[in-house]
């Protein structure tokens, strides 16, 4: 019993191991023991999806999770996408299809995409919406979006039903 | 904002978790998916001294039917994700499968369980009518051994349930409903991703010639917990399901629901949503026991 917890995780496939206080957020500790900043904090009352990673294949809202909660488990965020500087399709589709405009939503958003292909690699527009349902834009109107996201889909999966 | 610190345990086993509350009291918090508590945590609202971390405990998962109980059993650990794609929920239960899919939005459901959601015992919250109208049990583990709780009694008042500071929710029993039945489930959310304004739940057992021979009602965010609307069951049980008997059922759904007036409607308001989704809940089961392929959840 402590407040103070270890914390091993593999982010973006690298092993991290680290310490951090019980009460310590994972969008906190992403961003400043880890250091990785693609990862937005938002509106900190789980409403925007700014903060959107993907954990053992699932979105997650990192400021609605304790980092220790991420102990022993796979995060990817923003910045495990791109090869290189070769862009991950997804993120070369919203750029395609100008998905983004401020680009405050853009990690999060692509983040909600990159788990809802992964589990539906052909998703339809209506599924499309419902997987970023918890993605707030304020700028695009997300009609760019679900095209960037269906774009990606058709990339990613040539085999896909989408013409 | 950051949580007031606290300790911090993972349960290593159910009795494990069990000894920390007890040794804990009113002080410990268990932590599920933590899709309320977390937040809770951040704005102060519970200043827990010990959160014990049930989140990963083996075998408190799994959505099993056991064809000899005539029961679905639910692990509390079982996620809104998980509620929602389980192919024998959705043969049998098809509006525990609407209520999944209707919560918050992805991210929510893939982490939020149906123990915690129980738990937390939000006024707005979708499992509580759904569970009620199936008449489901709750299965509450504490130092004594297991006791199981009605649905129907398992609510005192919002964000309180029967259970006591050492017990953990650990399965919910849900009966499998005899053929011929159907239900719906219907949120009205004033945008995605929000509690409801109001919401119904319905499960219809149905003979061959369509008339109802037992039914369940049940709503959300009516009142301070949900509320099982027993006197409209009773009105539909045993009778073909005509207009007039819809009529008077409906009738006393706005009769039962005593919702507060908040951000999301006036009293009034609500009730008239609840029984328009009332209504439309039925329209849906009956549709649905004659094989036609409806949809139900959210209503925009
Ligand atoms: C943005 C957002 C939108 C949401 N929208 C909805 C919605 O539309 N409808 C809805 O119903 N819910 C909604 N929720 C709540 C969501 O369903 C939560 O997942 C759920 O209420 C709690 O489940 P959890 O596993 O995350 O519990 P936790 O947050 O871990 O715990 C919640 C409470 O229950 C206790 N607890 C947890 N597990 C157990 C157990 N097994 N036994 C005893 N006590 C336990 C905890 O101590 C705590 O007090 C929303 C949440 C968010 C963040
Ligand atoms: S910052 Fe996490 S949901 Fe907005
Ligand atoms: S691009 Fe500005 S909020 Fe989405």
């Amino acid at each position: 019993m402590s407040d103070r917890v270890k914390i091993g995780i593999t982010i973006n496939g690298a092993p991290h191991e680290g310490e951090a206080p019980a009460r310590m957020l994972l969008v906190d500790y992403i961003r400043d023991v880890v250091g990785l900043k693609g990862t937005r904090y938002g509106c900190d009352t789980s409403n925007c999806g700014s903060c959107t990673i993907v954990m053992d294949g699932k979105s997650a809202k990192s400021c609605t999770f304790l980092a220790v909660q991420a102990h022993g488990r796979e995060l990817t965020t923003i910045e495990g996408l791109a090869e290189g500087s070769e862009l991950h399709p997804l993120q070369a589709a919203f750029q395609e299809a100008h998905a983004l405009q401020c680009g405050f939503c853009t990690s999060g958003m692509v983040m909600s995409a990159h788990a809802l292909l992964s589990q539906n690699s052909d998703p339809s527009p209506d599924e499309i919406r419902e997987g970023i349902i918890g993605n707030l834009c304020r700028c695009t109107g997300y009609v760019p979006v679900i095209e960037a996201v269906q774009l990606a889909a058709r990339r990613l999966d040539p085999k896909g039903g989408n013409p | 904002m950051y949580p007031a610190a606290f300790d911090y345990t993972v349960a290593e086993s159910l009795d494990h978790a069990i000894d920390l509350l007890q040794r804990s009291g009113e002080g410990a918090k268990l932590l599920s998916g933590g899709q309320s508590l977390v937040p809770l945590l951040k704005l102060r609202l519970v200043q827990p001294a010990h959160v014990i971390d049930i989140g990963r405990l083996p075998g408190l998962s799994d959505v099993l039917e056991d064809e000899a109980a005539g029961i679905l059993r639910i692990g509390a650990l079982a996620t809104h994700a998980q509620m929602g794609v389980s192919s024998v929920v959705r043969d049998k239960l098809a509006l525990m499968t609407e209520a999944a899919g209707v919560i918050g939005d992805a991210q929510v459901r893939g982490w939020g369980t149906l123990g915690g959601a129980l738990a937390e015992a939000d006024p707005a919250g979708d499992w509580g009518p759904v569970v009620q109208a199936l008449e489901g049990r709750v299965e509450c583990t504490g130092p004594a051994g297991v006791r199981v709780v009605d649905a129907a009694s398992f609510f005192v008042d919002a964000y309180t349930t029967v259970l006591a500071d050492d017990e953990v929710i650990t399965e919910v029993r849900v009966p499998l409903p005899p053929p011929g039945s159907a239900g719906a489930y219907l949120k009205m959310e004033r945008r995605a991703g929000d509690f409801a304004v109001a919401s119904v739940a319905v499960q219809l057992e149905l003979d061959g010639a369509g008339s109802c021979t037992k039914a369940g009602v049940a709503l959300g965010a009516a009142g301070l917990t949900p509320i099982k609307v027993l006197a409209a069951e009773e009105t539909l049980a045993g009778q073909e399901v005509t207009p007039d008997v819809v009529d008077a059922a409906a009738g006393q759904v706005v009769e039962a629901a005593n919702p507060l007036a908040d951000v999301r409607g006036s009293s009034d308001y609500k009730r008239a949503v609840c029984g328009a989704l009332f209504r439309k809940a039925v329209d849906i089961a009956l549709r649905r026991h004659r094989g036609e392929d409806v949809r139900g959840g959210h209503v925009r």
